[in-house]
Formats: C-alpha cells, structure tokens, sequence
C-alpha cells in the first residue's frame, strides 16, 4: 500500500547486512527470505487470499434450497451472475441493504470522532505527570482487555431498562429495544472500550515532542490553545492517523458488540458485517458472500483514500524515519521515558 | 514535576476523571457478579448482601462453563503458539535479510488485516462444511491465524528491527552460521519482544467472537465469549444477567490481572504495532 515510503528502512537493512559478497550470497540470502517467508504466505493466502477469491466466486452463485435430513443444504450451485448483487438492490432487500450501509456508516463516523476526541483528551490528560499517573494508565487498559462480546452483555445489563444507565439519568428509556435509543447504546458502549486505545497511542505520539519545542513557543509568547493547535496537534498527527485508520477499520466490520448488545437482525444497529452473517446463518451463501465483497470494497476505498488524503502511514518504521525527522530517536526514548 | 496547586488539583480531578471513566462499567459488572440473585435490580452502589450465588451457577451443569474456558484456552493457546513459531520466522526475515519486493510484501501482510472477517467466514465455512470441519478446534484456530499473523509479523519485525545487527554479524565472523546466530544471539535477544506479542495475540484470540459463534453448533466446542453470550441461567424466562456478570468477571479478571502486570510491555506493542 504505502510501500514506496519506506524505501530509508530498506536501506538501513541493507547497511545492516554484510557488504561485498560474491553473488551466491545474494542468492542464499534470497532463497533464506523465500524460505523463511513462505509459511507466513501460505496461511495467509489459505484463510485470507483463498476466501477473497472463493467469496466472490460464491457471490455469482445461487443454491438449491433443499436440506437433508441433518439440516445442510443440499448440493446444487447455480450461476446467476451478477443476480446476487442486483438482489441486493432491490426492493425489500434494497432498503435493509442501504439501513446496514448507513447504520455502518453512522457508526464508524460517530465513534471515531468521539473517541478521537475523548482520546486525546485523556492523552493530554495523563500526559500531566504526577504520582498516580502509573494507576491511571493500567486502568485504562481496561477496557481494552474486556473481550468485546463480554462489553457487550456489560453494557446490556446497564443499559436494562431498570437498570444503572436510567437510574443514574433518571430517565426511562428503552435503550435496547429499537430505534435511535439502540444506536446511541452500541455508540457509547463502542467509544468506552475504544477511546483509551486512541488515547494511548496519542500519549506515546505526545511523549515524542522533545520539550524545548514548548518552551520555544512559550517564549514567542504562545498560549495554551496555540501551543495545542500549532504544536501538539502536528506533531502527534501521524500516530492520531494511523489509530484513527485502524479504529476505521475496525467499526467498519464491527460485529459483536451490536450483535451481543441489541440483537443480530435488528433494524437499528444491522451492519453490513451483521447482515451478512444473517444471511450466511441462513445458508444464503451467495447472497452472504455478495454483502461480504461490498463491504470489502467498501472497506478498501475507505482505506484508500484515507491513506491517500491524509497521508496515513501504516508501515511504522518508515513512518518514523521519514515523517518525523526532527524528534530525537522517537519511539523508544519515548517508551523508555513512559 | 512541580506545579501550581491550581494546576495540581486540576490534574488530579482529571486523572480521577479518567479512572472513573475506564474502571465504572467494570466496577458494575463485578459488583452485579456479588449479588444475589433476588437483589439482582437493586441499583445501590454496594451490594446489600454479598454472594457467591451467580457465581455458582455460572458452572452449573447446564452451561458447561468449565468445558467453554478449556475450550477458549486450546484455541486461544493454539493459535498464539501457532502464530509465534510462523511469524517470528517471516518477521525475522522482514527485518534482517535484504531482498527485492520486501517492502511489497510486509506492505501485503499489513494490508491483510485490513480484511473483514465476514468475507473470510463465508467461504472457509462452506469448505469447513465439506470436509467435515464443523465443531473442531482447527475450524477455529485457522481463521484466527489468519487475524493474528499479519499484526505479529508487524510488531515482531519492528521488534527485531531495534536489536542491533552487529552481535549477530560477529557471531557470524566468529564462525556461526546465519542459523545459529539467529538461534543463539537473536532469539534471547528478541524474547522480550516475542513475549510481548504473545500477550496482545492471545488476547485478540480469547476475546475472538464471530468465527467461534459461526463454526461451531455444538455447545462442547462454543469458546467462552460464545457460551456466555448463549447463557439460559437458572431463571429462564428473562437474560441470566447475574450469571452473565459473574461469568464475564472469571474470564475477564485473569486478562486484566496479566494486563496489569505487564502493562509496559503492552503498552510497548501497542503503540510499535498500532494495532487493536
């Protein structure tokens, strides 16, 4: 993807490997690689590479609905080109197809800039150091460490219609029922499990910027909002993207905390992730496997262009060689300094 | 640091901010987890009796808990174990051998976590169907391997990276070959690195959901998150949430207790990887 970026890295590796050996080195060193590489791309081309290929090659094809007497579908594919896609877009079907994609997508927006901005909060927070600021920081990993689908039952037990959401609101509202209630209920539960990762990223992206900078700026008479905005800000872009970028990616297949929290098959919080599921669950293979190649594509344009736009970087060697020249050995003096 | 008091007030309130925002929820799922049954509603802060009730009935004989956390351990374990062996090779060459295209290929594995796990479900799920994979341990730990490496062959070549080269090249002018010197020099060298991957990539696999959910239909080989998400519970009519608590608060306290021991390391690979 953004592999022309990194060439200083592969420069440095070549600075590391021994220079001026004949050919067969070369060549030893290339069959070593191949050698050494091989068993991480043959995984990868068996359980992602295959399932692309085979996933959209299912999606040209219908099945027979017929089961047997242990309830799996009897054999019988037949071409229908393009059928399963047009299907997706009409009638009924169009409807729950354009309520997943906008549900996707109103979540992905949503959280991602809630927790962007919670996230750096809390990084600026914790950045302040002070004594119990080691506390501070295990606690945030937290949220992180409770496994999705049991945030998800969490979040349903508070957001029970007597539960602690309504009784600390003094409301009475149906969170997990239906409608906007549901999705604001996986919006909040998503950003609490997700903005402290942002905001740990964003903390080691701040402990990069080397202080005289501040001081620089403090002196030329800049205030606390300037210094965020024309300092801070700039400076820990790269590594804001790149979580950003990830988070991105991650709302865009986001399956079991809606699923666990309101329901598979609900309007809505459906995703595009859940109504593939719903239709795979159903033996709808084709049908399963044509949502699953949209949402893939969706996916990469939205990759694509962020990392086009924005300029995120994904590779993070070359990120910090070449987009932050001016920070002392970045990464590690800031990971030994935390 | 020093600071005015003003200054160090606000910080603290802003710390205790952040603290109550992370820990509340999970103070409310522990706190549910105490009650009993009968006060399970009751929205005081501090159970008014505590007990072990839910807990009890967590391994009760009709969820088969017990059975569900062996089970999320063999997967999750596997798939670590699996990952470790494979990526450390690949990442090894990533970092330290020069070769054309390796920029391409690290560019492709990164890319691939990219992938949504729906698309990979479909077809692995028919193939599994055919060769009779349905309900076995491999049907859950391949497609984990397929999350898993791209971002342990990520972090690992960022971890071999930092190490220096020149221990491994006077090994090797000492007479080693390029084996041995990755095997007597690097690899102590990396373990702190590989340890710590170990840690983030069994945590992305015990805390696996959507392929445990859809390859397996049998309640013996469901992994933990899936049989508490599926809990009956003893009351039947209405969702078990005491026992759900409870169950959530036994497979999520050894996560966070290991999370807080090596809260460096974690934080070390988080933010090298950038991964979730």
């Amino acid at each position: 993807m953004t592999t022309t970026e990194s060439a200083p890295a592969a420069g440095t590796a070549a600075a590391g490997a021994p220079r001026g050996r004949g050919k067969s080195d070369v060549q030893g060193t290339r069959r070593l690689a191949a050698l050494l590489l091989s068993p991480t791309l043959l995984v990868l081309a068996l359980v992602i590479g295959y399932p692309v290929l085979a996933g959209f090659r299912e999606s040209l094809y219908a099945r027979g609905e017929g089961l047997d007497a242990d309830g799996f579908v009897v054999e019988g594919d037949r071409f229908v080109g393009l059928g399963n896609y047009t299907a997706i877009f009409q009638g009924d079907r169009a409807d729950a197809f354009w309520n997943a994609f906008s549900n996707t997508t109103f979540f992905t927006l949503t959280t991602v800039v809630l927790e962007t901005v919670i996230g750096v909060a809390m990084a600026l927070i914790m950045q302040q150091a002070f004594r119990g600021r080691a506390l501070v920081r295990a606690s945030i990993l937290v949220p992180w460490a409770i496994p999705t689908a049991i945030s998800g039952l969490l979040w349903r037990w508070i957001f029970q219609a007597d539960g602690a959401a309504n009784a600390v609101l003094r409301q009475e509202i149906l969170w997990t029922a239906d409608g906007f209630p549901a999705k604001a209920a996986v919006v909040i539960a998503e950003v609490w499990k997700t903005s402290p990762f942002i905001g740990l990223l964003v903390l080691a992206g701040l402990q990069m910027i080397p202080r005289d900078v501040y001081e620089a700026a403090r002196v030329d008479g800049a205030g606390p909002v300037q210094q965020f905005f024309r300092i801070t800000l700039p400076l820990v872009k790269p590594a804001l993207l790149v979580a950003v970028l990830f988070r991105m990616l991650d709302v865009l297949r986001m399956f079991d905390l809606p699923a666990v929290l309101i329901g598979v098959n609900q309007k809505s919080v459906e995703t595009l992730t859940m109504i593939a599921w719903f239709e795979a669950s159903n033996l709808r293979y084709g049908s399963a496997a044509a949502y699953a190649t949209i949402l893939f594509l969706y996916i990469a344009l939205i990759a694509y262009l962020f990392v086009k736009l924005l300029g995120a970087d994904i590779i993070g060697e070359a990120r910090q060689r070449t987009r932050r020249p001016r920070a002392v050995r970045p990464a590690r003096a800031g990971r030994r300094a935390s | 640091m020093t600071g005015s008091p003003l200054k160090r007030t606000l910080s603290y309130l802003g710390f205790a901010a952040v603290a109550v925002y992370c820990l509340a929820p999970f103070y409310w799922m522990a706190i549910s987890a105490f009650r009993r049954p009968q006060d399970q509603f009751d929205n005081s802060l501090v159970p008014a009796r505590w007990s072990w009730e839910n807990f009890s009935a967590v391994f009760s004989g009709d969820n088969g808990f017990g059975r569900a956390l062996l089970n999320s351990v063999i997967v999750a374990g596997t798939t670590t174990v699996l990952t470790l062996l494979i990526g450390t090779f690949t990442a090894y060459a990533l970092a330290r051998l020069d070769f054309r295209f390796k920029n391409a290929v690290l560019g492709l594995i990164v890319a691939t976590t990219m992938f949504p796990g729906i698309s990979q479900l479909v077809p692995l799920l028919k193939l599994f169907t055919d060769i009779k994979w349905i309900n076995t341990y491999q049907a859950m730990v391949l497609p984990s391997l397929g999350f898993a490496l791209p971002l342990s062959v990520w972090l690992l070549t960022a971890f071999f990276r930092q190490l220096p080269f020149e221990l491994e090249q006077a090994a090797m002018v000492d007479g080693c070959t390029r084996g041995q010197a990755f095997r007597k020099i690097i690899v102590p060298l990396a373990a702190p690195g590989v340890f710590t991957t170990a840690i983030l990539t069994f945590i992305a696999a015990w805390n696996e959901f959507l392929i445990a959910l859809s390859m397996v239909n049998k309640k013996e080989m469901q992994t933990a998150t899936v049989a508490i998400s599926k809990f009956t519970g003893v009351s039947g009519f209405d969702q078990p949430f005491g026992t759900q608590m409870a169950a959530g608060v036994i497979v999520t306290v050894p996560l966070i207790a290991v999370v807080l021991v090596f809260q460096r390391r974690i934080v070390a690979g988080l933010t090298a990887g950038g991964v979730k």
